[in-house]
């Protein structure tokens, strides 16, 4: 099970409390009127999928109801950072 | 290839048993190949032995970093059924019934496949609505399926509780009855002895760890193990690591990898003869011949590549069985693992072509692939054959995520699929 911090609540709580919501930092076209069917396609659906670090976004679902940011590895499951939304993380080797 | 029968049996036990051929060579590769297999798993092995023995294309290599059969083909719980929502799944898992129907004879090995039935349990209104929709999807499509009420489902599979005071009282159940259970490995076995009998290469322990792409087409693969090994078409059959393949070649996939658990209990009595699933309160279970439950449910909800997954999801997964049959609840369990399933946004597979000439992916089949395992190396096999997309694949084109042409099997497939 996961441990997982909540930069909102400022403090350490278990798995259950949190939903993963995906990849973070995924760049919405600025133009959506005018992208290609591919464009679109690549922006909703194809993802890379990484196996070693990744960003993604969780949401404390069962506590304080605030969505975060977390940099973690999809193979050792070990969480690197968490941090707030609009913040840019520290970790990034190999990360997408 | 030696022939398996009753007779071959008696035969041996004279000799102790202690003659029997090697069920698969176990070759070094060659510079080239026809077509090279990239996974050795069930719809990897499949792949090869339709290739070769429907295409007569037998100049082929199946890589494997592993042992054969030994990734998700050795993990899921072996449910078979083929009652889709979609005409195009329910026509592609069709497909796959049907070969299932002929599979031992047609490979000489006992898969074990028992048609036993396979019930949905519907808790709720919406559950009987949706499952007697699905019903009359697959009247029209020529598939069985037929609802039940409650009476009728106590009557049928004694040991589940359906009195009005569980939680979420059972009010019927739809049942698919060609729909049971295959014995894994011997799926992925038959196939490997099937394929290696036709000249196929099977070579374990051997990693891709590079694609040799030339002009935007694939020349062959880079190996660990054994270095360059080329060939004219590549087909990457890697379910969990598909998306790793795909970075090789330069593009990524609609997919996301996640862990999915199952876990076994102790061997008890025969208590349950069939197959019974609940996308309402989200778990599946059968009895192996050898008496253990097999029970699985939903995926974690995080992504990962860890083969393993979280403790609140098994919880989560034995709720679900003790609310539907309260009479396991002092059953202790055995075994717990996972796997690494690719699921898409539609929870439909991808059988396609690629953005590199050549190179063909069968992936994406998620929660739910052991029971395609026949049709999708059927199809896939004509596809690398002839390609381009065999009819029934067509759909399955992982270009339908940029023309929008998605098939929602997200109702049909539910939990556990």
């Amino acid at each position: 099970m996961f441990h997982i911090y909540c930069p909102h609540c400022a403090e350490y709580r278990e798995e259950d409390e949190f939903h993963a919501k995906g990849q973070a930092h995924i760049a919405r076209p600025l133009d959506p009127d005018n992208c290609s069917d591919a464009q679109w396609g690549n922006y909703m659906y194809f993802r890379p999928n990484p196996k070693g670090l990744r960003h993604e976004i969780w949401y404390h679902s069962a506590g304080c109801r605030k969505f975060f940011n977390m940099t973690r590895d999809t193979v050792t499951y070990e969480i690197k950072e968490v941090y707030l939304i609009g913040e840019k993380p520290q970790f990034t080797a190999d990360a997408h | 290839m030696q022939h398996y029968s009753g007779f071959g049996l008696l035969k041996h036990s004279l000799t102790h048993h202690e003659n029997w051929q090697r069920v698969w060579r176990n070759p070094t590769p060659k510079k080239h190949y026809d077509v090279i297999i990239v996974g050795g798993g069930g719809h990897g092995l499949a792949t090869a032995y339709y290739l070769a023995k429907v295409h007569g294309i037998t100049n082929i290599a199946v890589l494997e970093k592993g042992w054969l059969g030994g990734g998700n083909t050795a993990r899921n719980t072996t449910i078979v059924r083929s009652n889709y929502l979609w005409d195009e799944s329910a026509r592609l898992y069709e497909h796959a019934m049907k070969l299932w129907e002929g599979l031992s004879q047609d490979l000489n090995y006992n898969v074990m496949f028992s048609q036993r039935g396979v019930y949905h349990t519907c808790h709720t209104l919406q559950d009987m609505r949706s499952n007697e929709r699905l019903v009359h999807a697959n009247a029209l499509q020529g598939i069985d399926n037929e609802m039940l009420d409650a009476d009728q489902v106590q009557k049928e599979i004694p040991a589940i509780d359906c009195s009005p005071n569980a939680r979420y009282p059972i009010m019927g159940a739809s049942v698919q009855r060609r729909g049971g259970n295959a014995r894994h490995d011997a799926v992925a076995w038959g196939y490997a002895r099937g394929a290696d009998a036709l000249g196929v290469d099977l070579i374990q322990q051997c990693e891709v760890v590079d694609m040799v792409i030339e002009n935007n087409i694939v020349k062959g693969v880079n190996t660990k193990q054994h270095g360059v090994i080329k060939a004219d078409r590549v087909g990457c059959v890697t379910a969990g690591n598909s998306s790793t393949l795909a970075k090789m070649a330069g593009f990524d996939l609609p997919l996301e990898s996640h862990p999915l658990q199952a876990l076994v209990s102790e061997p008890i009595k025969p208590v349950l003869d069939c197959v019974v699933m609940s996308n309402h309160v989200h778990g599946y279970v059968s009895q192996s011949d050898k008496g253990d439950l097999v029970i699985g449910a939903g995926i974690d909800g995080y992504t990962g590549y860890g083969q393993r997954g979280s403790y609140p999801t098994i919880e989560h997964t034995i709720q679900a069985i003790i609310e539907m049959f309260p009479i396991f609840s002092r059953v202790r369990m055995n075994r717990q693992w996972g796997g690494i399933v690719d699921t898409t946004a539609d929870a439909c597979p991808i059988i396609s072509d690629t953005p590199v000439g050549g190179l063909f992916f069968n992936c994406g089949w998620g929660t739910g692939g052991f029971k395609a395992t026949p049709g999708s190396g059927h199809v896939f096999a004509a596809t690398l054959a002839e390609g381009k997309a065999h009819p029934l694949a067509e759909p399955f084109s992982m270009f339908r995520f940029h023309n929008g042409k998605l098939i929602d099997e997200h109702g049909a497939a539910g939990v556990a699929h």
